[in-house]
């Protein structure tokens, strides 16, 4: 028999668009006219998919709609999704900071959040003061810290300034002792989401170990919400896939990140960027191609193959020292090489920027690009927006693959010799 | 889901739309106690980090009101305060008004100022007003030291000076302060979350409150003087709680029976449905705020 310790029941959650302010006391009327003749809220009718990227007609979205699943006790659970599918909104929900619109969470345990770790965090208070306020702020009792105080220190790694204002601390320590005090929380159901973004990639290492061994030896049930794959890859032990406010599909890790990554893929070799909102701006961006050195657009880049990247954009005023990188990772995020073009001084115009890749060898797989365009230090322009560099594999005459060797994300060979001495 | 009722019972909590009419989880507030009592401590240390004169602080601001009104009220506007010292009258007066007005203007901020906490972790949301009050009356209980130092100060310089022995019921009177400046937040906080406009409000409206409390003038005073007006004063809950203060510590003005009980009915029924909107707000007032 299943022990079911977490269960949501047809959540949904709506949000009104654009701003809220003096139109909503309306809306109030109206809707509490409607109440007190026993009728249901006019504004729960209307409401649209929540996709960002289409303009729609309604001020009323639904952020989730009916989402239902179950979670059982000791299970880590990994909630995934493209920006904006609603996986905040959920967890929002779940540690009640703002309640459904309609629907209902059923627990049988306590739930504790660490939406962003620190909060409450007090800079004139010392690091010490802090763990016992960020403490009860979380849920635990003078006692409980108490017991675990040194402990927490510990783990933080903070010891030298732990009677020091946090106001002195570095960005990174303060999210060493905020995490520090989250870890050692003990309650049944703990919901994470995206802590490890910050930290450096000892302490991400750190943290994940924790937070294995708070389900694995504490049974304790983790909810947790990441892009970065790898992390829910190495944790959850089952996933949930969002898209749009609405549940696409459930199961084993490996499977749900599967389709996560099919789906956010944009496979073709033409990107254009929504403009609406940067056309104010000094520079921005119009489209990126991958293309092969006569520009031909490619979907695919057979391995070895020279390709490069065609970035349009447009320059609004006359600019000094305009930077334009970028960056690839792999499908986990993890970097893998960045690039800088040298300033340029650069008149109003039109522009395309290219960026050839000649030495490099990248084996078979799916690369993410991401763009950014800069003024000396000052960024201008980031681009994050799911574009995948798509390189396939060779099969020569002979029927072989011309990858000899598939281990890594590198296909260049280095040199190696062999002497007698 | 009426099938499932009895399978629902085994549930520890549920979430849903909305809070239930009227809920106090009392039992929730008191497993979050020591959060009130961190919260309490937070807002006095951080007052006097960083500065020389510490929880001095507390001191200067109503030592200096009152000198200003004596000066101004008392010696140049001519107002009588009978055998009493000016200056104690008026430190008396601003001391019960100080711990209103300071209680009413922090909570009435507690959604807004708090936004980026409540959003992003769940306690019962009436704590941090609730810390307000408390840590307000460690700072009232201060300014009430240098009362009793100068009360000291004014009987050995041979002021006829004589407590009432109503003096026992002033805790009593000061937690209706209390919780008057409570409730009153908790409404205003909670519709502020929606319009702005009522924060403006707050802000000059406690100074105009002021001038009909009873702060700086005796309560007969203003009957006497602009019997037209003096129902406005009459009206004011708060004029009757800084009047029977006086006359508890310093044995001047009359004590209304009839007005300490409207007193009593007004701060409750506000108390009350502050805590109902409170209530009612706490569940999505950051979708709005």
């Amino acid at each position: 028999m299943k022990d079911i310790i977490l269960k949501a029941e047809n959540i949904s959650k709506q949000y009104r668009l654009g701003q809220v302010g003096t139109g909503t006391l309306s809306h109030d009327l109206n809707r509490w006219w409607h109440r007190i003749r026993g009728k249901e809220n006019p504004y729960l009718k209307i409401g649209e998919t929540n996709d960002r990227t289409v303009k729609g007609n309604s001020d009323y979205v639904w952020a989730l709609q009916d989402i239902n699943f179950e979670v059982e006790r000791g299970e880590v659970l990994g909630i995934i999704g493209k920006n904006g599918a609603g996986k905040s909104t959920l967890l929002k929900i779940l540690s009640k900071v703002t309640a459904p619109t309609t629907g209902s969470v059923k627990s049988r345990g306590r739930i504790a959040s660490l939406l962003e770790v620190g909060t409450g965090f007090n800079g004139e208070m010392t690091g010490r003061e802090n763990i016992f306020l960020n403490g009860a702020i979380l849920g635990m009792t003078k006692k409980e810290i108490n017991s675990k105080l040194d402990e927490i220190i510990e783990f933080s790694g903070c010891e030298r300034y732990i009677d020091t204002p946090v106001k002195r601390y570095s960005s990174g320590m303060t999210v060493r002792l905020a995490f520090a005090v989250a870890a050692f929380l003990e309650p049944e159901i703990l919901v994470v989401d995206e802590v490890l973004a910050v930290g450096d990639a000892d302490f991400q290492k750190k943290a994940i170990g924790k937070m294995q061994d708070v389900s694995k030896q504490g049974g304790r049930t983790v909810l947790f919400v990441s892009h970065n794959m790898a992390a829910v890859q190495k944790l959850c032990t089952k996933c949930i896939l969002l898209r749009n406010g609405k549940f696409i599909a459930q199961g084993r890790t490996q499977d749900i990140i599967q389709q996560y990554l099919e789906e956010s893929e944009n496979s073709n070799a033409e990107y254009y960027f929504d403009t609406t909102a940067s056309q104010s701006k000094i520079v921005y961006s119009k489209s990126l191609k991958i293309e092969d050195l006569d520009g031909n657009l490619m979907n695919e880049i057979p391995v070895g193959k020279p390709w490069r990247i065609r970035l349009n954009f447009i320059v609004n005023e006359k600019i000094t020292n305009l930077i334009v990188a970028i960056g690839i990772t792999d499908i986990h995020e993890t970097a893998i090489s960045s690039s800088w073009s040298l300033p340029q001084t650069l008149d109003v115009g039109n522009y395309e920027a290219f960026f050839l890749e000649e030495t490099i060898k990248f084996n078979p797989g799916r690369y993410k690009i991401l763009i950014g365009v800069s003024r000396g230090q000052e960024s201008i322009e980031y681009i994050d927006a799911e574009m995948f560099l798509v390189i396939s594999d060779v099969i020569s005459e002979q029927g072989e693959s011309v990858v000899n060797n598939k281990g890594g994300l590198i296909s260049n060979q280095m040199k190696i010799y062999v002497e007698k001495n | 889901m009426n099938n499932k009722a009895d399978k629902t019972n085994e549930w520890l909590f549920e979430i849903t739309p909305k809070n239930k009419f009227f809920s106090l989880n009392f039992k929730e507030i008191w497993q979050y106690r020591d959060l009130l009592f961190l919260f309490v401590k937070r807002d006095i240390i951080t007052v006097y980090k960083q500065t020389v004169l510490g929880p001095l602080w507390y001191l200067i601001q109503p030592l200096f009101t009152s000198i200003t009104f004596t000066i101004i009220f008392n010696n140049v506007a001519g107002i009588k305060t009978g055998s009493i010292p000016p200056f104690l009258f008026n430190l008396a007066g601003i001391m019960v008004w100080n711990y209103f007005t300071s209680c009413l203007s922090a909570t009435s901020d507690t959604f807004k100022s708090n936004a980026a906490i409540f959003g992003k972790v769940y306690f019962p949301r009436i704590i941090t007003p609730l810390s307000v009050v408390i840590s307000n009356l460690i700072k009232f209980g201060i300014q009430f030291g240098i009362f009793i130092f100068f009360y000291i100060f004014y009987y050995f310089q041979g002021t006829n000076l004589s407590l009432n022995a109503a003096i026992f019921f002033f805790p009593v009177l000061i937690a209706f302060m209390g919780i008057l400046g409570l409730g009153l937040g908790m409404l205003i906080s909670s519709m502020v979350t929606k319009y702005r406009d009522l924060n403006n409000l707050v802000g000059f409206g406690i100074q105009l409150l002021m001038y009909v409390s009873a702060v700086m003038y005796p309560m007969e005073l203003i009957k006497e003087k602009l019997p037209r007006f003096g129902w406005i004063v009459q009206y004011n809950p708060l004029a009757y709680v800084i009047e029977t203060s006086r006359y508890m510590l310093l044995n001047t003005g009359n004590i209304s029976v009839l007005g300490l009980l409207y007193t009593m009915a007004i701060t409750l029924t506000v108390f009350f449905g502050g805590l109902l909107v409170f209530n009612k707000t706490e569940k999505s007032f950051i979708d709005t705020v």
